[in-house]
Protein backbone atom coordinates (compact mmCIF):
# COMPACT_ATOMS: atom_id res chain seq x y z
CA UNK A 1 0.00 0.00 0.00
CA UNK A 2 1.62 3.09 -0.67
CA UNK A 3 1.53 6.17 0.87
CA UNK A 4 -1.11 8.08 -0.84
CA UNK A 5 -3.20 5.52 -1.34
CA UNK A 6 -3.22 5.20 2.91
CA UNK A 7 -3.78 9.15 3.19
CA UNK A 8 -7.17 8.99 1.37
CA UNK A 9 -8.21 6.00 2.71
CA UNK A 10 -7.76 6.46 6.26
CA UNK A 11 -7.84 9.98 6.52
CA UNK A 12 -11.46 10.57 6.48
CA UNK A 13 -11.57 8.11 9.44
CA UNK A 14 -9.94 10.53 12.21
CA UNK A 15 -8.84 13.79 10.51
CA UNK A 16 -11.32 14.63 8.54
CA UNK A 17 -14.28 12.52 9.78
CA UNK A 18 -17.29 12.79 7.68
CA UNK A 19 -19.56 12.80 10.80
CA UNK A 20 -17.99 14.73 13.43
CA UNK A 21 -15.82 17.31 11.15
CA UNK A 22 -17.93 17.57 7.94
CA UNK A 23 -21.64 17.17 9.46
CA UNK A 24 -22.56 15.52 7.01
CA UNK A 25 -24.54 12.14 7.04
CA UNK A 26 -25.77 12.45 10.90
CA UNK A 27 -29.36 11.58 9.97
CA UNK A 28 -29.25 7.58 9.60
CA UNK A 29 -26.21 8.14 12.01
CA UNK A 30 -28.65 8.70 14.91
CA UNK A 31 -31.89 6.70 14.07
CA UNK A 32 -30.11 3.25 13.08
CA UNK A 33 -28.02 3.21 16.46
CA UNK A 34 -30.08 1.70 18.94
CA UNK A 35 -28.89 -1.81 17.54
CA UNK A 36 -25.39 -2.87 16.31
CA UNK A 37 -26.95 -5.31 13.99
CA UNK A 38 -29.09 -2.49 12.50
CA UNK A 39 -25.80 -0.41 12.50
CA UNK A 40 -23.54 -2.60 10.78
CA UNK A 41 -26.23 -3.10 8.24
CA UNK A 42 -26.48 0.59 7.56
CA UNK A 43 -22.56 1.05 7.22
CA UNK A 44 -21.78 -1.95 4.75
CA UNK A 45 -25.14 -0.42 2.55
CA UNK A 46 -23.80 2.93 3.05
CA UNK A 47 -19.99 2.22 2.44
CA UNK A 48 -20.87 0.10 -1.14
CA UNK A 49 -23.21 2.77 -2.24
CA UNK A 50 -20.07 5.88 -1.70
CA UNK A 51 -17.44 3.76 -3.42
CA UNK A 52 -19.69 2.75 -6.20
CA UNK A 53 -21.17 6.00 -7.04
CA UNK A 54 -18.27 7.74 -6.51
CA UNK A 55 -16.04 5.19 -9.47
CA UNK A 56 -19.45 5.82 -11.26
CA UNK A 57 -19.48 8.74 -11.66
CA UNK A 58 -15.92 9.99 -11.88
CA UNK A 59 -15.73 7.23 -14.73
CA UNK A 60 -18.37 9.48 -16.10
CA UNK A 61 -17.23 13.21 -14.96
CA UNK A 62 -15.79 14.19 -18.43
CA UNK A 63 -19.46 13.89 -20.05
CA UNK A 64 -21.53 15.13 -16.99
CA UNK A 65 -22.97 18.47 -18.17
CA UNK A 66 -22.20 21.01 -15.43
CA UNK A 67 -25.99 22.40 -15.08
CA UNK A 68 -27.49 19.08 -14.89
CA UNK A 69 -24.56 17.35 -12.94
CA UNK A 70 -27.26 17.40 -9.42
CA UNK A 71 -29.47 15.02 -11.02
CA UNK A 72 -26.98 12.94 -12.97
CA UNK A 73 -25.35 12.10 -9.64
CA UNK A 74 -28.89 11.93 -8.15
CA UNK A 75 -30.20 8.89 -10.56
CA UNK A 76 -26.77 7.31 -10.58
CA UNK A 77 -27.15 6.99 -6.74
CA UNK A 78 -30.40 6.10 -6.58
CA UNK A 79 -30.22 3.03 -9.02
CA UNK A 80 -27.41 2.03 -6.65
CA UNK A 81 -29.69 2.48 -3.63
CA UNK A 82 -32.76 0.55 -5.14
CA UNK A 83 -29.88 -2.82 -5.72
CA UNK A 84 -29.00 -2.65 -2.18
CA UNK A 85 -32.62 -1.91 -0.92
CA UNK A 86 -33.50 -5.14 -3.16
CA UNK A 87 -30.71 -7.16 -2.21
CA UNK A 88 -31.79 -6.47 1.56
CA UNK A 89 -35.39 -7.53 1.15
CA UNK A 90 -34.35 -10.53 -0.88
CA UNK A 91 -31.69 -11.58 1.85
CA UNK A 92 -32.18 -9.97 5.17
CA UNK A 93 -36.04 -9.41 5.44
CA UNK A 94 -36.01 -8.82 9.26
CA UNK A 95 -33.37 -6.27 8.88
CA UNK A 96 -34.48 -4.70 5.95
CA UNK A 97 -37.92 -3.86 8.25
CA UNK A 98 -36.57 -2.74 10.92
CA UNK A 99 -34.25 -0.08 8.82
CA UNK A 100 -37.47 0.99 6.92
CA UNK A 101 -37.58 4.07 4.99
CA UNK A 102 -33.90 4.76 6.37
CA UNK A 103 -32.15 2.12 3.08
CA UNK A 104 -34.08 4.83 1.13
CA UNK A 105 -32.57 7.50 2.39
CA UNK A 106 -29.40 6.72 2.07
CA UNK A 107 -29.92 8.61 -1.34
CA UNK A 108 -29.89 12.12 0.17
CA UNK A 109 -27.13 11.04 2.69
CA UNK A 110 -25.07 13.80 2.09
CA UNK A 111 -22.26 12.07 2.33
CA UNK A 112 -22.73 10.47 -1.00
CA UNK A 113 -23.86 13.65 -2.60
CA UNK A 114 -20.74 15.31 -1.09
CA UNK A 115 -17.92 13.10 -1.81
CA UNK A 116 -19.18 12.76 -5.19
CA UNK A 117 -19.69 16.85 -5.52
CA UNK A 118 -16.22 17.37 -4.18
CA UNK A 119 -13.84 14.84 -5.11
CA UNK A 120 -14.91 12.19 -7.78
CA UNK A 121 -16.12 15.03 -10.33
CA UNK A 122 -12.13 16.18 -9.90
CA UNK A 123 -10.74 13.03 -9.71
CA UNK A 124 -9.81 9.74 -11.65
CA UNK A 125 -11.63 6.38 -11.02
CA UNK A 126 -9.08 4.76 -8.67
CA UNK A 127 -9.00 7.23 -6.17
CA UNK A 128 -12.45 8.07 -6.15
CA UNK A 129 -13.17 4.85 -5.12
CA UNK A 130 -10.97 4.86 -2.16
CA UNK A 131 -12.25 7.97 -1.14
CA UNK A 132 -15.71 6.63 -1.26
CA UNK A 133 -14.57 3.87 0.61
CA UNK A 134 -12.37 5.97 3.06
CA UNK A 135 -15.49 8.34 3.95
CA UNK A 136 -17.94 5.06 4.79
CA UNK A 137 -15.11 3.52 6.87
CA UNK A 138 -14.53 7.34 8.81
CA UNK A 139 -19.06 6.89 9.01
CA UNK A 140 -18.71 3.34 9.51
CA UNK A 141 -16.75 4.01 12.72
CA UNK A 142 -18.89 6.31 14.50
CA UNK A 143 -22.19 4.07 13.65
CA UNK A 144 -20.33 1.01 15.12
CA UNK A 145 -19.30 3.24 18.34
CA UNK A 146 -22.39 4.66 18.89
CA UNK A 147 -24.30 1.23 18.28
CA UNK A 148 -22.29 -0.59 20.49
CA UNK A 149 -22.50 1.86 23.26
CA UNK A 150 -26.33 2.06 22.98
CA UNK A 151 -26.66 -2.07 22.68
CA UNK A 152 -24.79 -2.53 26.01
CA UNK A 153 -26.05 0.03 28.00
CA UNK A 154 -29.30 0.04 27.03
CA UNK A 155 -30.10 -3.56 26.60
CA UNK A 156 -26.78 -5.54 27.89
CA UNK A 157 -26.97 -7.29 24.76
CA UNK A 158 -24.39 -7.04 21.63
CA UNK A 159 -25.43 -8.51 18.71
CA UNK A 160 -28.09 -10.04 20.83
CA UNK A 161 -25.73 -12.27 22.93
CA UNK A 162 -26.01 -11.47 26.46
CA UNK A 163 -23.38 -9.64 27.74
CA UNK A 164 -24.46 -8.35 31.03
CA UNK A 165 -27.35 -9.97 32.48
CA UNK A 166 -29.94 -8.10 33.09
CA UNK A 167 -31.77 -7.32 36.60
CA UNK A 168 -35.09 -8.41 35.77
CA UNK A 169 -34.04 -12.04 34.70
CA UNK A 170 -32.24 -12.46 37.46
CA UNK A 171 -28.96 -11.22 36.90
CA UNK A 172 -27.57 -7.86 38.33
CA UNK A 173 -27.73 -5.49 35.36
CA UNK A 174 -30.27 -2.75 35.49
CA UNK A 175 -30.38 -1.29 31.92
CA UNK A 176 -30.48 2.52 30.95
CA UNK A 177 -33.80 3.09 29.24
CA UNK A 178 -32.41 6.48 28.12
CA UNK A 179 -30.01 5.01 25.55
CA UNK A 180 -32.55 3.14 23.67
CA UNK A 181 -34.63 6.70 23.29
CA UNK A 182 -33.46 9.16 20.21
CA UNK A 183 -31.85 12.02 22.30
CA UNK A 184 -29.00 9.79 23.76
CA UNK A 185 -27.64 9.41 20.14
CA UNK A 186 -27.43 13.05 20.31
CA UNK A 187 -25.20 13.39 23.55
CA UNK A 188 -23.71 10.21 22.48
CA UNK A 189 -22.25 12.05 19.35
CA UNK A 190 -21.73 15.19 21.36
CA UNK A 191 -19.32 13.51 23.47
CA UNK A 192 -17.38 11.71 20.66
CA UNK A 193 -16.83 15.20 19.28
CA UNK A 194 -15.60 16.13 22.64
CA UNK A 195 -13.12 13.04 22.72
CA UNK A 196 -11.91 13.09 19.39
CA UNK A 197 -11.35 17.44 19.55
CA UNK A 198 -9.77 17.22 22.99
CA UNK A 199 -7.01 14.52 21.44
CA UNK A 200 -6.77 16.66 17.61
CA UNK A 201 -6.26 19.99 18.62
CA UNK A 202 -6.59 21.67 15.56
CA UNK A 203 -10.23 20.21 14.89
CA UNK A 204 -11.49 22.63 17.91
CA UNK A 205 -13.51 25.38 16.54
CA UNK A 206 -12.94 29.26 17.95
CA UNK A 207 -15.54 30.58 19.90
CA UNK A 208 -17.94 33.36 18.21
CA UNK A 209 -17.75 35.46 21.43
CA UNK A 210 -14.76 35.13 24.54
CA UNK A 211 -15.87 36.25 27.84
CA UNK A 212 -12.82 39.14 28.77
CA UNK A 213 -11.25 38.19 31.96
CA UNK A 214 -12.64 39.95 35.17
CA UNK A 215 -10.13 42.68 36.06
CA UNK A 216 -10.22 44.25 39.92
CA UNK A 217 -10.79 47.85 39.62
CA UNK A 218 -7.83 49.36 40.81
CA UNK A 219 -8.33 51.56 43.81
CA UNK A 220 -7.81 55.26 43.11
CA UNK A 221 -6.24 57.33 45.60
CA UNK B 1 -62.00 15.00 10.08
CA UNK B 2 -60.96 13.91 13.55
CA UNK B 3 -58.18 11.36 12.15
CA UNK B 4 -56.89 13.97 9.92
CA UNK B 5 -56.24 16.85 12.96
CA UNK B 6 -55.16 14.13 14.54
CA UNK B 7 -52.28 12.75 11.94
CA UNK B 8 -51.84 16.42 11.83
CA UNK B 9 -51.10 16.85 15.85
CA UNK B 10 -49.09 13.54 15.81
CA UNK B 11 -46.47 14.75 12.78
CA UNK B 12 -45.84 17.81 13.76
CA UNK B 13 -45.28 17.53 17.63
CA UNK B 14 -44.94 13.32 18.54
CA UNK B 15 -43.40 12.50 15.05
CA UNK B 16 -41.58 15.57 14.76
CA UNK B 17 -39.64 14.55 11.73
CA UNK B 18 -36.02 16.30 13.03
CA UNK B 19 -36.02 15.41 16.57
CA UNK B 20 -37.56 12.38 16.79
CA UNK B 21 -36.42 10.65 13.14
CA UNK B 22 -33.18 12.68 12.99
CA UNK B 23 -34.35 13.20 9.06
CA UNK B 24 -32.91 16.88 7.66
CA UNK B 25 -30.40 16.59 10.28
CA UNK B 26 -27.50 17.92 8.31
CA UNK B 27 -29.24 21.10 7.26
CA UNK B 28 -30.60 21.34 10.80
CA UNK B 29 -27.41 21.59 12.36
CA UNK B 30 -26.08 24.00 9.65
CA UNK B 31 -28.64 26.31 8.98
CA UNK B 32 -29.84 26.83 12.07
CA UNK B 33 -27.18 30.11 13.52
CA UNK B 34 -29.89 32.69 13.23
CA UNK B 35 -33.55 32.82 13.68
CA UNK B 36 -33.99 34.62 10.36
CA UNK B 37 -32.71 32.02 7.77
CA UNK B 38 -33.69 29.20 10.02
CA UNK B 39 -37.00 30.80 9.85
CA UNK B 40 -36.75 31.07 5.71
CA UNK B 41 -35.81 27.64 5.40
CA UNK B 42 -38.74 26.47 7.37
CA UNK B 43 -40.68 28.19 5.49
CA UNK B 44 -39.35 26.89 2.21
CA UNK B 45 -38.98 23.27 3.29
CA UNK B 46 -43.19 23.54 4.68
CA UNK B 47 -44.02 24.81 0.92
CA UNK B 48 -42.20 21.97 -1.09
CA UNK B 49 -43.05 19.05 1.78
CA UNK B 50 -46.50 19.87 1.33
CA UNK B 51 -46.39 19.80 -2.21
CA UNK B 52 -44.35 16.67 -3.22
CA UNK B 53 -45.47 14.05 -0.40
CA UNK B 54 -49.30 14.49 -2.22
CA UNK B 55 -47.74 14.26 -5.42
CA UNK B 56 -45.82 11.23 -4.98
CA UNK B 57 -48.90 9.81 -3.40
CA UNK B 58 -50.80 10.25 -6.81
CA UNK B 59 -47.48 8.57 -8.28
CA UNK B 60 -47.57 6.03 -5.68
CA UNK B 61 -51.27 4.76 -6.44
CA UNK B 62 -52.09 5.29 -9.54
CA UNK B 63 -48.60 4.15 -11.44
CA UNK B 64 -45.86 2.37 -8.99
CA UNK B 65 -48.01 0.29 -6.65
CA UNK B 66 -48.59 -3.33 -7.04
CA UNK B 67 -51.79 -3.83 -9.54
CA UNK B 68 -51.70 0.44 -9.73
CA UNK B 69 -51.82 0.22 -13.51
CA UNK B 70 -54.80 -1.16 -13.45
CA UNK B 71 -56.67 1.65 -15.08
CA UNK B 72 -54.22 0.71 -18.17
CA UNK B 73 -55.23 -2.56 -18.52
CA UNK B 74 -51.89 -3.72 -17.18
CA UNK B 75 -53.16 -5.52 -13.80
CA UNK B 76 -49.88 -7.73 -12.91
CA UNK B 77 -47.50 -4.86 -13.33
CA UNK B 78 -45.56 -3.97 -10.11
CA UNK B 79 -43.27 -1.37 -10.29
CA UNK B 80 -42.89 -0.32 -6.63
CA UNK B 81 -38.80 -1.45 -6.94
CA UNK B 82 -38.82 2.02 -9.71
CA UNK B 83 -39.88 3.91 -6.50
CA UNK B 84 -37.10 5.63 -5.64
CA UNK B 85 -35.43 7.14 -8.45
CA UNK B 86 -39.34 8.26 -9.27
CA UNK B 87 -40.01 10.34 -5.53
CA UNK B 88 -36.01 12.02 -5.86
CA UNK B 89 -36.93 12.90 -9.69
CA UNK B 90 -40.69 13.96 -8.72
CA UNK B 91 -38.62 16.10 -5.75
CA UNK B 92 -35.87 17.80 -7.77
CA UNK B 93 -37.71 18.63 -10.16
CA UNK B 94 -40.72 20.16 -7.66
CA UNK B 95 -37.75 22.27 -6.16
CA UNK B 96 -37.03 23.28 -9.74
CA UNK B 97 -40.29 24.27 -10.58
CA UNK B 98 -40.95 25.92 -7.51
CA UNK B 99 -37.77 28.12 -8.10
CA UNK B 100 -38.49 28.98 -11.50
CA UNK B 101 -42.38 30.25 -10.62
CA UNK B 102 -41.22 32.22 -7.47
CA UNK B 103 -38.65 33.74 -9.90
CA UNK B 104 -40.77 34.73 -12.46
CA UNK B 105 -44.35 35.69 -10.22
CA UNK B 106 -43.57 36.43 -6.57
CA UNK B 107 -39.48 38.05 -6.66
CA UNK B 108 -40.34 38.97 -3.26
CA UNK B 109 -40.41 35.40 -1.86
CA UNK B 110 -37.71 34.60 -4.40
CA UNK B 111 -35.49 36.26 -2.75
CA UNK B 112 -36.11 35.65 0.58
CA UNK B 113 -36.28 31.72 -0.20
CA UNK B 114 -34.43 31.46 -3.38
CA UNK B 115 -30.95 30.32 -1.61
CA UNK B 116 -32.49 27.57 0.36
CA UNK B 117 -34.34 25.99 -2.41
CA UNK B 118 -31.84 24.29 -4.18
CA UNK B 119 -30.27 22.75 -0.53
CA UNK B 120 -34.12 21.24 -0.16
CA UNK B 121 -33.52 18.73 -2.89
CA UNK B 122 -30.81 16.87 -0.82
CA UNK B 123 -33.20 17.50 2.71
CA UNK B 124 -33.36 14.25 3.87
CA UNK B 125 -36.73 14.99 5.43
CA UNK B 126 -38.55 15.42 2.30
CA UNK B 127 -37.71 12.22 1.09
CA UNK B 128 -37.85 10.91 4.14
CA UNK B 129 -41.69 12.30 4.31
CA UNK B 130 -42.01 10.49 1.06
CA UNK B 131 -41.18 7.29 1.98
CA UNK B 132 -42.84 6.89 5.58
CA UNK B 133 -46.15 8.49 3.70
CA UNK B 134 -45.70 5.09 1.20
CA UNK B 135 -45.07 2.73 4.00
CA UNK B 136 -47.54 3.58 6.31
CA UNK B 137 -50.08 3.80 3.15
CA UNK B 138 -51.67 6.86 3.39
CA UNK B 139 -54.82 8.39 1.64
CA UNK B 140 -54.71 11.38 -0.08
CA UNK B 141 -55.98 13.23 2.18
CA UNK B 142 -54.11 11.83 4.90
CA UNK B 143 -51.08 12.60 2.72
CA UNK B 144 -51.56 16.14 1.92
CA UNK B 145 -52.03 16.58 5.90
CA UNK B 146 -49.14 14.84 6.39
CA UNK B 147 -47.22 16.60 4.50
CA UNK B 148 -48.14 19.74 5.25
CA UNK B 149 -48.09 18.49 9.23
CA UNK B 150 -44.15 17.24 8.83
CA UNK B 151 -43.03 20.38 7.16
CA UNK B 152 -44.98 22.51 9.93
CA UNK B 153 -43.04 20.38 12.97
CA UNK B 154 -39.60 20.35 10.97
CA UNK B 155 -39.91 23.86 10.85
CA UNK B 156 -40.84 24.22 14.33
CA UNK B 157 -37.93 22.38 15.53
CA UNK B 158 -35.58 24.49 13.11
CA UNK B 159 -36.14 28.09 14.47
CA UNK B 160 -36.58 26.64 18.11
CA UNK B 161 -33.02 25.26 17.34
CA UNK B 162 -31.97 28.72 16.11
CA UNK B 163 -33.41 30.14 19.11
CA UNK B 164 -31.48 28.49 21.34
CA UNK B 165 -28.38 28.37 19.67
CA UNK B 166 -28.48 32.50 18.88
CA UNK B 167 -28.36 32.51 23.35
CA UNK B 168 -25.80 29.91 23.62
CA UNK B 169 -23.05 31.77 21.44
CA UNK B 170 -22.50 34.05 24.47
CA UNK B 171 -21.66 31.11 26.94
CA UNK B 172 -18.73 29.95 27.86
CA UNK B 173 -18.41 26.33 26.72
CA UNK B 174 -15.39 24.15 26.88
CA UNK B 175 -13.00 24.28 23.84
CA UNK B 176 -13.52 20.88 22.79
CA UNK B 177 -17.56 20.71 22.88
CA UNK B 178 -17.20 24.47 20.92
CA UNK B 179 -19.47 24.85 18.23
CA UNK B 180 -20.77 21.34 16.45
CA UNK B 181 -20.15 19.35 20.19
CA UNK B 182 -22.31 21.45 21.63
CA UNK B 183 -24.95 21.86 19.47
CA UNK B 184 -25.38 18.22 19.62
CA UNK B 185 -25.88 18.52 22.65
CA UNK B 186 -28.26 20.88 22.93
CA UNK B 187 -30.38 18.98 19.90
CA UNK B 188 -30.35 16.51 22.05
CA UNK B 189 -32.00 18.43 25.16
CA UNK B 190 -34.60 19.49 22.57
CA UNK B 191 -35.53 15.84 21.28
CA UNK B 192 -35.68 15.24 25.08
CA UNK B 193 -38.68 18.04 25.48
CA UNK B 194 -40.01 16.88 22.31
CA UNK B 195 -40.23 13.29 23.70
CA UNK B 196 -43.01 14.91 26.56
CA UNK B 197 -45.54 15.05 23.63
CA UNK B 198 -45.32 11.65 22.87
CA UNK B 199 -48.66 10.04 23.46
CA UNK B 200 -51.22 12.65 23.00
CA UNK B 201 -54.04 12.17 21.02
CA UNK B 202 -57.19 13.71 20.21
Amino acid sequence: MTDSVRKILFSPVVDNNPIILQVLGICSALAVTTQLSTAITMSIALTLVVACSSSVISLIRHHIPANIRIIVQMTVIASLVIVVDQFLRAFAYEISKELSVFVGLIITNCIVMGRAEAFAMKNPPWPSFLDGLGNGLGFSAILLTVGTIRELFGSGTLLDYTIFPLARDGGWYVPNGLLLLPPSAFFLIGLIIWVVRSWKKAQVEQAEFRIKEMRRPTETT
Amino acid sequence: MDTLVNLFITAVFVENLALSFFLGMCTFLAISKKIETALGLGIAVIVVQALTVPINNLIYRYLLRDGALDWAGLSSVDLSFLGFVSYIGVIAAMVQILEMFLDRFVPALYNALGIYLPLITVNCAILGGTLFMVERDYTFAESVTYGFGSGFGWALAITAMAGVREKLKYSDVPDGLQGLGITFISAGLMALGFMAFSGIRL
